[in-house]
């Protein structure tokens, strides 16, 4: 079932004399675990503020085509109402706490959909526990570290209940145990709560292992739409310049050499796997 | 500069910092009327030890020192302004003909500078008190629940969150551009302030990047999804506050009544009995 | 040369950041420290350039103790490059920018020019000229921030995190350009958490946790050590965790780098045949 469907969209930002993104067509289903990557400037970004209405509401500019999220067409429900089946997670932890306390933040979402206290008191504990941050929770954000911050950030998005969340290159200031934590609970709420997840990396060889949906734009395009497998395997993400994981890799260079794995890795434990039996079995 | 160490605000576990700000600042308000209203020395002696027994409570003596050395330097030129402008414009005092040359008239001059000065420590004190046992979450709290539009409550909160990390960012630009070779001690005034370019440009450009990430980041957290929003934490009086009101009433009670018929002496009157 | 000598280091907060490090980085050496956010590595590295100096022990620059001499003097040898570009942009175009730091050492203007040129084209980013910094994007940014730094020609470089929001390209070009600098001689010192990149460059590796140097030693050595990168909480990188795996069949466990770990399984497979 469709959550995410656009067909030939395409958007200039104002001032612009050209557009971020081109003609983009692309279905995404429930539960889908997405990984959105690309060189800087493809349109990844662009792509991720269509998902919840920043663009066209927030950002102006010309947008065309068509987008539906959550059966809205974007362009006709205000940002707040589309807040209530997406969330989005920035890119930079701290320019997304604004409250003094970590309980508080992850609040905000819901004060502002004016829930009842006692019904917020619950779902914000809820959020907490499953981020893994109940101690946290009287801390300013200031005395976090990043990968706390950022999960505070994860934890607020959740307690409003998206269907859906995007988050923009969540780790890209953390550090790889950082990151490695924040891919963990993100996984988590695709496989436990059944939310869609839209992941737009560079760190392909630590985030692939969730996926099962790889986009790769180029240009403002999509150039490449399947799974990890497929994508990571292809001539083309090589070209383009995408990071392909070291497992992958490897199995390319041995292919060359002519030794043929069973199957594309895409994880070590696959490679691993994989080697074990070529090994034993020659 | 350490007098801002008086004013910022201490996690302590303490009935004070447990009281309503609400009430606190009603609390304020009323030493800020009495020191006002008074400007004889005795009575503003009498008020300085009032706030006394809360710096106790509180356990912020060593902050709210630091209030009263900051405000030293001030106290100093409140002084000597009042005391030069007494001498020079004496008619405005009681108890003194011009020019001003004997022992009582110096003493009735240097009684009322102190006052003045007394008084302004009196204010400095009351409000550190204030800031220290207040934590601007509290405060931003208070500001809703007074009615005071969210826009300016969210504000004034999100202010003080990123008062911190923009003097971090300040710190990381200045070192930057040290690293450029950049002096920021060297030249003369004009060069020194020339100097500073390269820090407020970074600094103020990444506020406005720093801003729209926020107000991105608030959008999509449905700000403006309804008229009129809910609060995660409430202020609810209790009895503490309630005395508190009490306590200020009479004692605003008790200064007017003072004011309109008992008669202040002057420490020099007593001192020449 | 830089010597680091019992080297201490308590912020003003109170928190111990360096305890006791001892290091020595020879002239055209290529270095690389690692650790987890929190270790220490940039508090390390700011003792370079003087931005910090020591609380207890000594860091000797060329011969010279940075407790002796200012920021800017020590700059001239070694240039430092921020995280964050946008920490140090602040002029209107992009040749002011690179000019800037030349323009603090009081070089004189053909000199200056004769720089600025060499480094615009060395970034490739002379077609940005004219441009003010602001309007280019988060890549080009970094190579103007880049630029201004050798546009001194300074004989050690340090970049702290040069990796971080760089798509895989920029990271290759990245990397490229940092074995260029160390070919010509230059001293390169990396702070980096980014262990894909160290394993491609294969550098000598200093290993840092909690303010303490855990290991040192050649790439390939220190990533594969699994107690130590276990300790440090660094992810090793992943042909090693894949060889590890494979440990139990006899197969060498240092190797960090594809084309090594393929040639060893071709060996292997072919010696089977």
């Amino acid at each position: 079932m469709a959550v995410i469907e656009t067909r030939d969209l395409t958007y200039t930002y104002p001032g612009a004399t050209k557009p971020s993104i081109k003609k983009v067509s692309i279905t995404i289903n429930k539960a889908d675990f997405v990984i959105l990557t690309g060189p800087s400037g493809c349109g990844k970004t662009t792509l991720c503020r269509c998902f919840n209405g920043l663009i066209p509401h927030f950002y102006n500019g010309n947008l065309e085509g068509e987008i539906v999220v959550a059966g809205l067409k974007v362009a006709d429900h205000q940002i707040h109402q589309i807040a209530r089946h997406v969330g989005l997670v920035f890119q930079n932890p701290e320019n997304q706490l604004f409250a003094l306390s970590v309980e508080k933040d992850v609040a905000f979402g819901l004060e502002n959909f004016a829930m009842p206290r006692d019904e917020m008191r619950k779902r914000v504990d809820w959020a907490l526990q499953i981020a893994g941050i109940t101690e946290l929770s009287e801390r300013p954000p200031n005395e976090l570290s990043g990968g706390q911050q950022q999960r505070v950030a994860i934890a607020s998005v959740l307690a409003m209940q998206p269907d859906i969340m995007v988050l923009d290159e969540p780790t890209s200031f953390l550090d790889p145990v950082g990151a490695q934590k924040i891919f963990e609970v993100i996984n988590e709420l695709n496989k436990n709560l059944g939310i869609t997840i839209i992941l737009v990396e560079h760190r392909l060889d630590l985030a692939s292992k969730y996926a099962n949906h790889v986009i790769v734009m180029d240009e403002g395009k999509v150039v490449l739409n399947g799974t990890p497998r497929e994508i990571f395997n292809s001539e083309e993400a090589r070209l383009i310049g995408v990071g392909i994981p070291k497992a992958t890799k490897l199995y390319q260079q041995l292919k060359q050499n002519g030794i043929h794995l069973k199957t594309v890795p895409v994880t070590t434990e696959e490679t691993a796997n994989l080697l074990r039996e070529a090994l034993k079995h020659d | 500069m350490s007098v801002f160490e008086g004013f910022k605000f201490r996690k302590v576990s303490s009935a004070i910092h447990n009281l309503d700000p609400r009430i606190k600042f009603f609390y304020v308000c009323v030493l800020f009327v009495m020191a006002i209203l008074f400007n004889k020395l005795l009575a503003l002696v009498v008020l300085f030890f009032i706030p006394l027994p809360f710096v106790f409570m509180a356990r912020v003596k060593r902050q709210w020192l630091r209030s009263l050395r900051g405000a030293a330097f001030l106290a100093v030129f409140i002084f000597a302004t009042n005391f030069i402008f007494g001498y020079f414009y004496p008619t405005s005092f009681q108890g003194i003909t011009p020019p001003v040359d004997t022992l009582m008239e110096y003493l009735v001059l240097l009684e009322r500078a102190a006052a003045m000065t007394l008084r302004f420590v009196v204010l400095i004190a009351s409000f550190s008190v204030f800031f220290l046992t207040t934590s601007p979450d509290h405060l931003g709290l208070a500001l809703q629940q007074s009615h005071i539009p969210y826009e300016f409550c969210f504000a004034f909160t999100t202010a003080v969150r990123f008062v911190p990390v923009l003097a971090d960012e300040a710190q990381t630009i200045m070192d930057a551009q040290k690293a450029r070779g950049l002096e920021l001690e060297r030249g003369n005034f004009i060069k020194r302030v020339r100097n500073y370019i390269p820090i407020l440009i970074p600094l103020i450009v990444n506020a406005i990047r720093r801003s729209l990430e926020l107000a991105e980041a608030m959008e999509s957290r449905a700000w403006g999804a309804s008229e009129k929003r809910t609060n995660l934490y409430v202020l609810k009086l209790k009895r503490a506050d309630y005395l508190l009101v009490l306590v200020s009433v009479l004692m605003l009670i008790l200064a007017v009544y003072v004011w309109l018929y008992v008669p202040i002496p002057s420490l020099t009157a007593l001192f020449s009995l | 040369m830089i010597e680091v000598k019992d080297l201490y280091f308590t912020y003003p907060t109170g928190l111990e950041a360096l305890r006791g490090i001892n290091l020595t980085i020879d002239d055209g050496e290529f270095l690389a420290i690692m650790g987890q956010n929190g270790a220490g590595k940039t508090t390390l590295v700011k003792h370079f350039n003087g931005l910090l100096k020591p609380t207890k022990g000594e860091v000797l620059v060329n011969g010279v103790n940075t407790r002796d001499v200012s920021v800017a003097k020590l700059a001239r040898n070694v240039g430092f490059v921020f995280q964050n570009p946008d920490h140090q942009l602040f002029s209107e175009t992009v040749e002011d920018e690179v000019a800037f730091a030349l323009k603090n050492f009081g070089f004189e203007e053909a000199v200056i020019e004769k720089q600025v040129d060499w480094a615009l084209n060395l970034l490739d980013i002379t077609k940005y000229r004219k441009t003010s910094p602001f309007m280019l994007s988060g890549g080009e940014r970094k190579r103007v921030a880049l630029a201004s730094i050798l546009a001194w020609d300074p004989q050690i470089i340090i970049l702290d995190e040069p990796t971080i929001g760089q798509d895989h390209q920029q990271k290759e070009k990245l990397q490229q350009f940092i074995l260029q600098l160390n070919a010509q001689k230059k001293t390169v010192v990396v702070v980096t958490h980014d262990v894909e990149f160290v394993a491609e460059c294969n550098p000598r590796v200093i290993l840092m946790s909690q303010g303490k140097i855990l290991a040192e030693g050649i790439a390939k050595k220190v990533l594969t050590n699994q107690k130590l990168v276990a300790q440090a909480s660094i992810v090793p990188p992943q042909i090693t965790q894949i060889f590890l795996e494979l440990a139990d069949l006899g197969l060498p466990t240092d190797v960090i780098d594809v084309h090594e770990a393929t040639k060893i399984l071709l060996d292997r497979l072919r010696e089977r045949q």
